[in-house]
């Protein structure tokens, strides 16, 4: 039946789709986690995303800082501007229409994006791979760095996952999620953990570009393309399904690289038709709880 | 039994020292008044109701204490910190309970998770022990979800869970509400310990039956202010006196 299709062209397009799947799942999950504390659809995601590689980039070629240290010190560098972003643009707008966060995050994008293309060109900037080679698996060429990131990115996800489900940090959160006012009648801060939520999942949109930038080349818009894929897997998964993102990221990066190995025309648009699919049958999301819709 | 709260008789209880002093509370949702003036005092270790009618303001003024209501003007004292202007979780900390009409427990948290949320804000709360031990059906359901217990279960986690904090003043919204006669009444004997133990307690309550069962004083408010206040003793000897309030 797929006879045209040599081994080698379909493991690579699964790898492709695992990748693309990795960062769909960490950037979809980072959404998930701000969206169900705060109602906040985060458009600037995408830029927070490309400001991690952008942050990476520079300081490799500002203050010689590796991939290594980056991967810490950049998701670092992008949380604190978020938290930053936080207190002084979306405090405000809690307890106002979802449309007002929606709109102040999409500005900010535009303008952190414009700012960025201003200063470095719209053309993209290389940033060296830290792990070259790969490994022969006989019937594919398995590079090293695809494999750290791919591995990487489900470290990350389950890691999220045990956080939130399985720790006193994570009941809080999804306690919080459903009642903030009865959290706080507890004694807790609930306005500073929506700072440091909104932190955290800003911190691993960061991750997830510094990941990215020895895959992708570092450009202002490298974010902007991605987040309407990882828009449409959020809204698949269901908005502030945590893990529901994350396995909707992982899937459709893998449907998408298998739809280009056996209907390449239809690649770009798979996950859209999958979108409109569970909109139909499923509007609230394929894991969200019935409660919830 | 605590022995602090067993040698107390209600005599030494209308002398004891004024714990939460409400005075002149007003409160808004946000441009509808709803609440007028409301005057009253809780003493250490009293148990004392609000009753009234449905949207007489009883909800909104536990409410306003824990400031989930923000709007508000006159005074809320608790002992010698003015919770007016202060923030839910800064109240929260001075050691206030607050168990809400809706109950508010967690779909997304197990039993165990819901009763361990509420972090220790104060010495002095119940140990795990003595909460099982209060309320064994818990233990028992611990692992389950927590929206899938019972109507009366839930209510007995919502109680239960904010015993462990430390907070010796609980605010109870209608804990009977909607609940079998004979989870009432368990619900009722818990209530009682807990008084027993030294907790002050202020419980909204619509059903009159179960508010003369455990409370030493009422406080009757009607259009969000307080128009009489009674002891125990004087509601049962003057039934009609209320009744005509609650226009039953």
């Amino acid at each position: 039946m797929f006879e045209g299709i040599s081994t080698q062209l379909l493991f690579g397009q699964v790898l492709l789709g695992l990748i693309n799947g990795s960062f769909y799942a960490m950037l979809s999950m980072g959404l998930a986690i701000i969206f169900g504390l705060m109602s906040v659809v985060n458009f600037t995601h995408g830029a927070q995303y490309m400001l991690g590689a952008f942050i990476a980039w520079l300081l490799l070629n500002y203050l010689g800082i590796g991939y290594w240290p980056s991967l810490v010190l950049a998701p670092v560098l992008v949380a604190l501007t978020g938290m930053v972003l936080e207190r002084l643009l979306l405090r405000p707008l809690q307890g106002l229409d979802h449309l007002y966060g929606l709109l102040a995050t999409y500005a900010v994008a535009l303008i952190v994006e414009g700012l960025v293309r201003y200063k470095y060109g719209s053309t993209g900037l290389p940033y060296d791979n830290p792990m070259p080679g790969g490994i022969n698996l006989g019937f594919m060429f398995l590079p090293y760095y695809r494999l750290w990131v791919v591995v990487f990115s489900l470290v990350t996800c389950i890691g999220t996952w045990i956080l939130i489900e399985h720790t006193k940090l994570g009941a809080y959160l999804r306690a919080a999620n459903e009642k903030p006012q009865i959290v706080e009648t507890f004694g807790i801060n609930v306005p500073k953990m929506m700072t440091l939520t909104y932190g955290f999942g800003v911190g691993l949109a960061g991750l997830s570009g510094v990941l990215a930038a020895p895959i992708y080349q570092v450009s202002p818009s490298m974010g902007s393309s991605l987040m309407i894929v990882v828009f449409a897997v959020v809204v698949i998964g269901g908005m502030g399904s945590i893990v529901g993102a994350a396995i909707t990221g992982y899937m459709l990066g893998l449907v998408e690289g298998l739809t280009k190995v056996f209907y390449p025309e239809a690649a770009s648009v798979v996950i859209f038709m999958f979108m409109i699919i569970s909109l139909y049958l499923r509007p609230a999301g394929i894991f969200a709880d019935k409660e919830s819709v | 039994m605590n022995s602090l709260a067993m040698a107390r008789e209600p005599d030494a209880r209308a002398s004891a020292a004024v714990m939460l002093k409400i005075d002149n509370l007003s409160a808004w949702y946000a441009e509808s008044k709803v609440l007028h003036g409301m005057s009253f005092d809780v003493r250490e270790g009293e148990l004392l109701t609000l009753i009234g009618r449905n949207g007489a303001g009883k909800t909104t003024t536990l409410r306003s204490i824990v400031g989930i209501v923000q709007k508000r003007t006159g005074s809320i004292r608790f002992r010698d910190e003015e919770l007016v202007g202060k923030r839910t979780f800064q109240i929260a900390r001075l050691g206030i309970g607050y168990c809400p009409e809706e109950r508010a427990i967690f779909s997304s948290l197990s039993v165990r998770e819901n009763l361990f949320l509420p972090p220790v804000l104060r010495e002095g709360g119940m140990t795990d022990e003595q909460l099982y031990a209060t309320f064994p059906n818990l233990k028992a359901r611990a692992g389950s979800q927590g929206t899938k217990l019972s109507g009366g279960e839930q209510q007995m986690l919502a109680i239960a869970r904010i015993l462990r904090t430390g907070s010796r003043l609980l605010l109870l919204d209608e804990p009977s509400e909607g609940l079998a006669p004979v989870v009432v009444k368990e619900i009722g004997e818990i209530i009682q310990r807990l008084k027993a133990q030294g907790f002050t307690i202020v419980l909204v309550e619509q059903n009159l039956r179960f508010a003369r069962m455990v409370a030493d004083r009422h406080v009757v408010v009607e259009n969000g202010k307080v128009v009489d206040i009674l002891s125990n003793a004087e509601l049962e000897a003057d039934m009609g006196r209320v009744k005509s309030y609650l226009g039953v």
